[in-house]
């Protein structure tokens, strides 16, 4: 019973530190280069647009959908690993 | 064959579909009138979430507001696909893992109190109702300009065909209609925006038209943009905020106000697994992103081509004489929409930001106004496309409206008959008898949706403010909590919901009116009687984090939750069980 637990714990706290990672990257891009560093990141031309002005209005987006997608193959690994999938 | 003719074959053709779609998924079961049986397949429910969401409000007004901001309103576009990440990692898998039928469901069996059901059940109501008025009005204006009906007329048509197939189906029903209005809506979107940046840029892609070249100037798009509006007195599109804070509160709020949404979690009950709960969020923001990242492309490429029209000679030349106005101007001229007044009585047409003074052009005030909602409707008739794709705009505005109607009288109408007829007041109520319940209150929630869609009252404006406010402030801090914390308690629930929730309403009430009645605010509204420049939007944020630290603290200095109910909490960490866990 205690080894179950144990396995239980430790299958969450590999979830927390996914969901921590990417959660840091969630912040740093819609908060960093969306809102927070736009100015700066605007001066760099990348193909010939600012660049922070992309990331408010289109790469923040396309990251968003990376990291839920990278969180359900995680989660899949992750669920298989500790034998809790259905 | 006339517009109107047209008009009406692409949405009585969408109706046709939607009734059919009713007859065939009706409801049998609670668990098929509430979560559609449990047995959505993930793709169809991302779709199906991505209608749920995408409301009248992302289809018709949202590429306005961006083009009026530009760079400033990206918070929309951030805040309303980000959210969706803290559904996907903090809050669907895990409450598909609990496995009851609502969010207040969850609220009160975690927190084991019948004080914090009831709070939820009351946010949970607060936010649908205001969501659901904006709809309601979306679905009457665009019959009433595209049908020639009369506004309250549209309405009405709109409400008997939501009655029919939610009424008939619930989940169920609403589940297969909104796949069916995801299509519908994202064809009717992309399809003009494909032609309207072929003309300006050249590119069929309208995401990536924004950051090409205006093929007109061979000067990038933006900075073309960027040059013209400038002239006529406006900020530069791309200019950064002066108040960074704001910008980030703002966002943060539409991003947690998404992810505590009811109408949205709800979505994710009604899949077989915890697993499917995730692939659910993940489809469900590409369909959204479809949208959203084509938003930005219709919102500075309308505005391009509305100066465009205004100045064909660029905005050196003089502008256009109002007599040889398009045909477009003069339609939505007579819904009001627009208005064209000759103040320096030159027969020509100026629209510049009149803050700026141009008396030396012998202009004495910008004469073109419109309401920010038309850039949608009206961009198939400025870009002189084809009849039918007005048509299809019609369908597609009414498709956005009516889906995400559906999604929150289901949620109002589920709380009313699960959480408060069959928990609060009657528990014996027999099987049959709840499903008879939800059906009679979906029936009234469609009603007093009708009305208030009709005589919209003072708050059906502050969707943003009331919704998100409160999904941010009350909802989402004590969902995530119920998950990622074994210590919170009843107490502390109850206490950190009332606290975010009171705080964030009186911020609102101080700027937009107690009850937002008209004359009782005590401070006017603007960023100089804002508190560190906070807008009473943006504070759904604050109210969440002051939500945070009440619970806390009160738990702590209470006793600790009963071990069945930290139990309860193990359980919905791990997925394994899910599909059992349903069958309660």
């Amino acid at each position: 019973m205690s080894t179950q637990s144990d396995r239980a714990r430790a299958y969450w706290r590999e979830n927390l530190r996914i969901i921590f990672t990417y959660m840091v990257v969630w912040f740093v891009v819609s908060y960093g280069c969306g809102i927070l560093f736009v100015d700066a990141l605007d001066q760099i031309q990348f193909f010939g647009f600012p660049l922070g002005f992309w990331f408010a209005q289109q790469g923040a987006i396309y990251v968003f959908i990376g990291l839920i997608w990278a969180y359900v193959f995680s989660m899949n690994r992750l669920d298989e690993k500790y034998d809790v999938h259905e | 064959m006339d517009q109107f003719y047209i008009n009406l074959l692409f949405v009585g053709a969408s109706f046709a579909l939607y009734f059919g779609i009713a007859i065939w998924a009706r409801a049998g079961s609670t668990k098929e009138f509430y979560v559609a049986g449990g047995g959505v397949h993930p793709v169809a429910n991302g779709m199906a979430t991505a209608a749920d969401w995408m409301s009248a409000a992302s289809f018709i007004s949202m590429a306005g507001l961006i083009a009026a901001g530009g760079y400033a309103n990206s918070t929309f576009l951030m805040g309303w696909t980000g959210g969706y990440v803290l559904l996907a990692m903090l809050l669907a898998p895990y409450l598909r893992k609990f496995g009851k039928f609502t969010v207040p469901d969850f609220i009160g069996d975690r927190f084991y109190s019948k004080p914090a059901r009831l709070v939820a059940v009351a946010c949970l109501i607060v936010a649908s109702t205001t969501y659901v008025i904006g709809q309601m009005a979306g679905a009457g204006i665009a019959f009433s300009r595209f049908l020639e009906v009369d506004k309250d007329t549209g309405l009405i048509i709109a409400s008997v065909v939501v009655f029919f197939y939610a009424v008939l189906g619930g989940m169920k029903g609403i589940t297969y209609t909104q796949v069916a209005q995801y299509c519908v809506l994202i064809v009717a979107y992309t399809i003009p925006a494909i032609f309207i940046s072929l003309e300006l840029t050249g590119n069929p892609i309208p995401a990536l038209g924004l950051f090409g070249d205006h093929t007109a100037s061979g000067m990038p798009l933006l900075a073309k943009l960027d040059q013209v509006v400038q002239e006529l007195g406006f900020a530069a599109y791309t200019a950064d905020v002066p108040n960074k804070l704001n910008m980030v509160l703002f966002t943060l709020t539409l991003m947690i106000g998404t992810a505590g949404l009811p109408h949205v979690i709800i979505r994710f009950f009604t899949v077989p697994k915890v697993a499917d709960a995730r692939w659910s969020a993940g489809w469900a923001l590409i369909f959204i992103a479809l949208l959203y990242l084509t938003a930005p492309a219709v919102a500075s490429m309308a505005r391009m081509n509305l100066i465009d029209t205004v100045y064909p000679n660029g905005t050196d030349a003089p502008s256009i004489q109002i007599d040889e106005r398009p045909e477009w101007m003069r339609t939505w001229e007579e819904t009001q929409l627009i208005t064209i007044e000759d103040k320096n009585n030159d027969g020509r047409i100026q629209f510049y930001n009149d803050k700026a003074d141009m008396s030396d052009k012998g202009w004495e005030g910008n004469e073109l106004t419109y309401n920010r909602d038309i850039l949608v409707l009206a961009n198939p008739e400025i870009a002189q496309l084809p009849g039918w794709v007005i048509g299809l705009i019609a369908a597609g505005g009414l498709a956005a409206a009516l889906s995400t109607a559906a999604g929150l009288l289901l949620a109002i109408s589920s709380a009313v008959s699960h959480d408060l007829i069959k928990n609060a007041i009657n528990p014996d109520i027999s099987e049959k008898g709840e499903l008879m319940a939800a059906r009679a209150s979906m029936t009234v929630a469609i009603i007093i949706a009708t009305y208030l869609g009709m005589n919209p009252p003072g708050f059906a404006a502050q969707v943003v403010a009331l919704a998100f406010g409160i999904a941010a402030a009350s909802i989402f801090p004590v969902l995530m909590m119920g998950i990622f914390s074994k210590r919170i308690n009843n107490k502390g629930a109850v206490a950190g919901m009332l606290s975010g929730l009171v705080i964030t309403l009186v911020y609102i009430f101080m700027y937009k009116g107690w009850f937002f009645i008209p004359g009782t605010a005590n401070l006017p509204d603007n960023v100089d009687n804002w508190i560190l420049g906070i807008s009473p939007l943006s504070f759904g944020a604050i109210g969440a984090i002051i939500n945070f630290i009440v619970a806390f603290v009160v738990s702590n200095a209470t006793e600790e939750p009963p071990v069945e109910i930290q139990e309860l909490v193990e359980s919905v960490r791990y997925p394994k069980g899910a599909g059992a866990a349903q069958d309660h």
